[in-house]
């Protein structure tokens, strides 16, 4: 496919773009597990929430109320021309929720980065997916010294459904973390298309 | 051109720098659109036009997409916020420089030729 051409006549094929999030805790691996597969550095952006009311159009261009940024970190993996997989991390605190749904519109699913040092951090992330019915898998991220859990207790702890995959990985390796992408999207197409992905609206 | 007195608020300090989004835009800071993260965004001609008219992140925007690059991809390389870009893309768009597309707008999950293309792509990664 030559996107290149100079001054193209009618609309050039765009590939697919797939998003998949990746959610947990703070400090869980996230960004490192989007660093390890993807095909340059995490990439970082930021979304603005301005509070209700505020005067965009004020002439000044001067804010006059409060702003929060949210940021993410997201990496890309080419697949062919054709197809583009972007993995997003998603902020960890629920004060971001609208920047989950958003993030979640057109997700393909999610991978839930549990540490079971502090398996109640993910948590939320296992509550939002299956309100917003999301397809998702937990990941247990392994830390040296961490106690281990076999898989059947964190799903006990989480309370999973049984057809949710619980797997073992290291977010610093690339086979550990093309392993836990190849798995959510195993599981996703295992599913099929009994569920619609919605926003959870908080 | 003057900095406006703006106080960001930042949440990790690994984040980068937010460029004066309300300057960017000319104040106009709520976009029409609301493309996904992921809506991908492919310029529709080699450079920006010389004729007056387009601001500089626009321009910016024609040149790093000549290939198709995601909104989050274009606003981390233009140190933007995503709305933004969004809105500088309102601006593009209706002046036919770019078109995108908004995987938002193909409600079906993919079929079983792109998950069988994806996992057969990573797995070769
Ligand atoms: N031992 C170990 N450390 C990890 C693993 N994954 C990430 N880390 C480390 O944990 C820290 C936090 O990871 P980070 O990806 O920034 O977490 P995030 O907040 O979820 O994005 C970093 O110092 C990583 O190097 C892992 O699988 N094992
Ligand atoms: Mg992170």
């Amino acid at each position: 496919m030559d996107y290149v051409n100079s001054e193209r006549t009618g609309q050039a094929t765009l590939p697919t773009a797939i998003k998949i999030l990746i959610a947990g805790g703070f400090g869980v691996g996230k960004t490192t597990l989007v660093g390890s597969v993807s095909e340059t550095k995490p990439l970082r952006t930021e979304e603005v929430l301005s509070e209700q009311g505020v005067g965009v159009d004020d002439i000044s261009g001067v804010e006059a109320k409060s702003t929060t940024t949210v940021a993410m970190d997201f990496g890309r993996i080419t697949i062919s021309e054709e197809l583009v997989l972007y993995l997003f991390g998603t902020p960890g605190q629920d004060r971001f929720w609208f920047v989950w749904d958003e993030l979640t519109i057109g997700a393909l699913g999610a991978v839930v980065l549990a540490d079971t040092r502090r398996l109640a951090d993910c948590f939320p992330s296992v509550d939002y997916f299956e309100r917003a019915r999301l397809p998702f898998i937990v990941a247990v991220n392994c830390f040296e010294n961490a106690r281990r859990y076999s898989l059947d207790e964190v799903r006990l702890a989480l309370d999973l459904d049984p057809e949710v995959p619980v797997m073992l990985c290291d977010a610093r390796q690339r086979q550990s973390s093309k392993d836990v992408l190849v798995a959510l999207v195993e599981h996703v197409k295992r599913q099929g298309l009994t569920r619609r992905p919605e926003p959870v609206g908080h | 051109m003057t900095m406006p007195d703006e106080e960001p608020v930042w949440l990790d300090d690994a984040a980068g720098p937010v460029v004066r989004p309300y300057a960017v835009t000319g104040g106009r800071a709520k976009p029409a659109n609301s493309f996904n993260v992921v809506a991908l965004v492919l310029s529709t001609r080699s450079a920006p036009p010389s004729e007056v008219g387009i601001a500089p992140e626009q321009a910016k925007i024609i040149h790093l997409c000549q290939r198709p690059l995601a909104l989050a991809e274009v606003a981390a390389h233009l140190s933007l916020p995503l709305g933004t870009v969004r809105v500088l893309l309102d601006g593009l768009i209706a002046q036919g420089f770019v078109q995108v597309n908004d995987p938002r707008q193909a409600a079906t999950l993919p079929d079983d030729s792109v998950f069988e293309a994806l996992i057969n792509g990573l797995r070769q990664l």
